[in-house]
């Protein structure tokens, strides 16, 4: 009896022993030397893998920081300037501040502005929507509906508005990382900056239809008339393929634009006042007088 | 009589086939034609005409944009309105040329007899020039252009040139008409093909469904004298008209995976493509008029209808002359249930491979919600490529795309044979197709760093 | 005219169902479970009751309350399952056994790996499997209930295959081996094995309707006929002979209707026919070596386990890639 005990303990510890040798031996021969920084980094970032730098997740961003001779092509869009200030600090790099970005949808064709003509069968999935046909309205450059973007966000910063059919942000949320820009196969999500204190300015349809057909199509949309750019005196609207788009590095905000777009295709957010369009409509007729005497 | 037929997969659709007694008709003239100029794969054609020009019935309007494009023609004389873009059967904004009609003034030089013209030409590349400017496409569907086919590269070799005559979507009928009423100048069209070719073999493969068209074929063979060209019956099953399930039925041979059908020595034109052939080379008329079924299960049988229509023509005007979009109809197809496209603009115009107008009613062609995959395995006997669409579709649901590339996606031909078996109403095919334009777009990006 | 529908190809299909599928299951199984009820009597037709309704309930309660999803019952993959699993019970088993058999099957050996077409092991196989290693008494009661008709040779006790792993050769001579089992109405284990006959025109009536597929059936009767065809060839007193081997113990309602379950078989012709060799296989060990008398649960239970690693291993053939 005793003796089958003191048996099994020694093989066992032997055993364990052995075992113990051999994976010393094997930590030592495969291990992989890693650049320390790598983990440091890591520990930094949000930790979301969600790729919105480019990179496949976290630890890819950080190990390939370690690498680069600067920090040009590397910038994690969801921990934003604070995050980056450390990753620089680790190494020893000085930081080029980035302006806080936010996703804006480019369209507003909501269900009552873009009547539905006809009713779509398939798979929910805007992209396979947007591979076979126009969609269920007149616009061939709306948003579809499906939520695409949706299901893109890590963050749950995009949400289908069951009354409009189309995805509202939530700016708290949204981290400017990109993911719904990728999904969406008209590319009607952009990333923009913020703007000073959050007040910005842009064009929320890419219609690219004659003025008429747009009309047809979404009451909203922009028509092409060129209004807001004649009326720019920042040389911030680019006006081509009958559709306006406003140039964010640009903007001065003065809003002359959105008074003057006679759809209301033109979005302000942010703003701390509603829009008076008499008012400015008024300052612009004012300042045209003052130019032609 | 033996019976062949291709060796993985297909499924049984309804035949369907109400409209196949009834005689081709000849459409009217519209008032106004819309002719897309993008109707044939490749690079769309460019306008060679301006707004209020007057043009002939048969003159050029368009010449290629590309290497893979083709001519197009003015479909009826009149005074070119507009050249503008306009939505096409998706909504989607083509470039057209609009012309109002002002009655039919042929160009000259265009035979307009029914004399038939057997005499084959003794040039070869005096008929793929002839086929080119009489922009002829293929009109079994994918519309490429025919001379291109016609012009193997070089090293390559046609052995034998199929003719589909299988009509395998349910539905249709325009081609089991032509085979019935214009047999011969098919034939005569094979015969200019296989000169074009260099001389090969000619298999004209007929679904058994249609044994009257066999046996008419087989009469004009006889009656022409035509020694290398035979038919070959073809078990009824969907998709026999596949060009890759054809070249394996009816040679015994497979396209490799990526390669062309000429790889494997054969090339397959579609019946309609023949008899446009034969009216290019031999009546010098070019390709603008083709041949579309008016049908749906709901029409009584004189309302089904096999319409010679002028390319251009919208299909609006079409509906109206077969007597309206009929009760009951929740979905209109251009092209057969299984891979035509859905009709989301009635006011978009004919193209050249415009095949059909098909009314489908609300409880055959709805679909129903999608449930739990249960293993079935229905989807992969169906698929006559022998992908595994339940694996795919999980994979594709993963969004790997090298597990699709490896499970081979980008072979997928689209044919709906999964979709069509699903017990659990899955949208496989929905998903393959973007699927494999993503792991197509990642081979290609592969070959070209490959080759920097 | 209303608004179009549009959807990508194809417009139609060919309306096929999880539900028919499932019926055309229970269509098949019919007859040989009407035959045991009338053979077993009240107790039977209780059990099937009790089992069917509470696999249903379980299933349509776990979707309700727990997963808060649409309730799937409708697909009657439930009810297989229940049907299944009562055909697998003796015919005396108390009715609260086939309640837990039903809660074994829909809660844990379905549900818990996602529900239908997720679970690895048959449900019915697991709960049978389950429940005769919680309960061996009842689960090996082979008593034969009163029925409504009367059948001529009702032996109660062990099952043949009982007796020659209790007692061998010899005592199976004794029980009237190799003459007493029948086309028909064989006595003597679960519900569902009464009718041999039965069985295989139900299988029939599922190989017409094109639900199942041969090779997996084949595959299994013929490796359990080649396996104990040679033992019994080399030492017939010691190992029984194929005919015998092929007709006890479940083995033809577990090769037609539970190793041919969609979801816990290989997807493909070759990985079927390995499938059903191993289940072969492994059945004629049970059965020659082991100490439980039959061995068809086991066996496709192990064999569930190399369903992924088959599926993985054999491919469909694919078009212009020989």
């Amino acid at each position: 009896m005793t003796g089958t005990i003191l048996w099994t303990i020694l093989i066992l510890s032997g055993l364990g022993l052995v075992l113990a040798v051999v994976l010393f031996f094997i930590a030592k021969k495969f291990k992989v030397e890693e650049d320390p920084r790598i983990d440091e980094i890591e520990k930094t970032l949000p930790g979301a893998n969600c790729g919105g730098c480019g990179f496949a997740g976290c630890r890819a961003f950080a190990s390939s920081a370690v690498a680069a001779p600067d920090l040009e092509k590397h910038f994690c869009p969801v921990g934003g300037n604070a995050v980056m200030q450390q990753v620089a600090a680790i190494l020893g790099f000085e930081l080029q501040e980035k302006a806080p970005q936010v996703a804006v949808l480019r369209c507003n064709g909501s269900c009552e502005a873009r009547p539905r003509v006809n009713v779509y069968d398939g798979l929910a999935s805007c992209r396979v929507k947007a591979s076979l046909y126009a969609g269920d309205t007149l616009c061939a450059y709306g948003c579809l509906g499906c939520g695409d973007c949706e299901a893109a966000c890590a963050f749950g910063a995009l949400k289908i508005n069951p009354d409009t059919l189309l995805p509202e942000i939530d700016e708290e949320k949204c981290t400017a990382c990109g993911a719904c820009v990728k999904a969406c196969p008209r590319t009607l999500l952009e990333l923009r900056n913020k703007g000073p204190r959050g007040m910005r300015e842009f064009v929320a349809c890419r219609n690219r239809d004659k003025g008429p057909v747009a009309k047809k199509a979404c009451a909203n949309a922009c028509i092409g008339c060129g209004m807001c750019f004649r009326t720019c005196t920042h040389g911030a609207i680019v006006f081509e393929n009958n559709v306006s788009y406003i140039d964010f590095s640009k903007c001065k905000l003065c809003r002359e634009c959105e008074a003057m777009c006679p759809t209301g295709a033109i979005h302000g957010v942010g703003f701390p006042k509603p829009l008076d369009k008499d008012a400015v409509k008024e300052r612009i007729r004012k300042r045209k007088e003052a130019a032609n005497a | 009589m033996r019976k062949i037929t291709f060796p993985i997969g297909g499924v049984h659709p309804h035949d369907s086939k109400f409209a196949a007694e009834r005689p081709i008709e000849v459409l009217p003239l519209p008032a106004v034609v819309y002719v897309s100029m993008a109707q044939h794969l490749g690079a769309p054609a460019k306008p060679i005409v301006a707004v209020g020009d007057s043009v002939k019935t048969g003159q050029v309007i368009a010449e290629p944009g590309g290497f893979i494009s083709a001519f197009v023609h003015a479909p009826a004389s009149g005074t070119v309105k507009s050249i503008a873009p306009r939505k096409d059967l998706a909504g989607n904004s083509v470039m057209h040329i609009e012309i109002a009609v002002e009655g039919d003034e042929w160009m000259e030089g265009i035979d307009l007899s029914d004399t038939l013209v057997t005499a084959i030409p003794d040039d070869p590349s005096a008929i793929i020039e002839k086929v080119k400017a009489c922009g002829v496409v293929g009109l079994g569907g994918a519309t490429f252009p025919t001379h291109v086919k016609l012009a193997p590269p070089p090293g390559k070799k046609a052995e034998c040139l199929i003719l589909n005559g299988t009509e395998c979507e349910p539905y249709l009928t325009s081609d089991y008409r032509i085979m019935l009423e214009r047999p011969k100048e098919i034939l005569i069209g094979a015969a200019l093909m296989q000169k074009a070719l260099g001389g090969c073999r000619c298999v004209v493969g007929i679904e058994e469904n249609k044994p009257e068209a066999v046996k008419v074929m087989r009469a004009a063979i006889a009656e022409l004298g035509l020694a290398d060209i035979e038919v070959a019956v073809l078990r009824k099953k969907y998709p026999q008209g596949g060009e890759k399930q054809l070249i394996a039925a009816v040679m015994r041979r497979e396209v490799r995976s990526g390669a062309l059908p000429i790889d494997a020595g054969a090339v397959v034109q579609n019946v309609g493509t023949s008899l446009a052939v034969y009216e290019a080379v031999q009546k010098n008329k070019p390709l603008i008029t083709n041949v579309l079924t008016v049908t749906g299960a709901m029409l009584p049988a004189e309302k089904q209808h096999n319409y010679l229509y002028r390319i251009g023509t919208p299909l609006s005007f079409i509906i109206e002359q077969a007597g309206g979009v009929p009760e009951g109809a929740a979905k209109l197809v251009s092209g057969g249930p299984m891979m035509g496209k859905a009709i989301a603009n009635v006011d978009a115009t004919t193209v050249k491979g415009s095949s059909s107008v098909l009314y489908l009613d609300a409880p055959s062609t709805v679909r129903k919600e999608a449930s739990a995959c249960i293993r079935c395995g229905r989807c992969a006997d169906a698929c006559p490529m022998g992908l595994e669409p339940f694996l795919l579709n999980r994979l594709c649901k993963a969004g790997d795309l090298e597990a699709l590339e490896a499970n081979a996606v980008q072979d997928c031909i689209e044919c709906g044979c999964c979709i069509y078996s699903c017990p659990a109403n899955i949208p496989l095919l929905d998903r393959f197709r973007i699927a494999k334009g993503q792991v197509i777009g990642a081979i290609r990006a592969r070959a070209a760093a490959q080759k920097q | 005219m209303e608004k179009l529908l549009i959807s990508p190809s194809p417009h139609i299909r060919s309306g096929a169902s999880t539900q028919k599928i499932m019926r055309d299951v229970l269509i098949a199984l019919a007859p040989a479970e009407i035959v045991s009820v009338l053979v077993y009597g009240w107790s039977e037709l209780m059990l099937l009751a009790v089992g069917v309704a509470a696999c249903v309930f379980f299933e349509w309660a776990i979707t309700k309350w727990m997963l808060k999803k649409p309730s799937t019952v409708a697909d009657l993959s439930a009810a297989v399952t229940g049907l299944l699993l009562v055909m697998n019970l003796p015919s005396s088993t108390p009715w609260w056994i086939a309640v837990i058999g039903a809660l074994f099957a829909i809660g844990v050996a379905k549900m818990s790996f996602g529900g239908l077409g997720q679970n690895l092991f048959n449900p019915a196989i697991a709960a049978r499997v389950f429940l005769l290693i919680s309960f061996p008494q009842q689960m090996t009661d082979w008593t034969a209930t009163p029925g409504f008709i009367h059948a001529t040779d009702a032996i109660s006790g062990a099952t043949l295959l009982g007796v020659y792993a209790e007692g061998g050769m010899d005592a199976l001579v004794a029980a009237g081996y190799p003459d007493n089992h029948r086309l028909f109405f064989d006595i003597g284990g679960s519900a569902g094995e009464i009718s041999a006959g039965l069985l295989l025109l139900g299988f029939i009536y599922l190989l017409c309707r094109k639900v199942v597929k041969p090779w997996i059936p084949l595959s299994i009767i013929g490796s359990v006929a080649l396996i104990s065809g040679i033992f019994h060839l080399c030492n017939p007193a010691v190992y029984t002979g194929p005919a015998f081997n092929i007709m006890t113990g479940g083995l033809l309602l577990g090769a037609f209707f539970m190793a041919t379950d969609y979801v816990t078989s290989p997807m493909s012709v070759w990985g079927g026919v390995i499938y059903g060799i191993g289940i072969g296989l492994i059945v004629m060990m049970i059965r020659y070596f082991g100490s439980y008398p039959e061995g068809m649960s086991f066996a496709i239970l192990i064999m569930n386990c190399a369903v992924p690693l088959l599926n993985r291993a054999f491919h469909a053939r694919k078009y212009g890639r020989a």
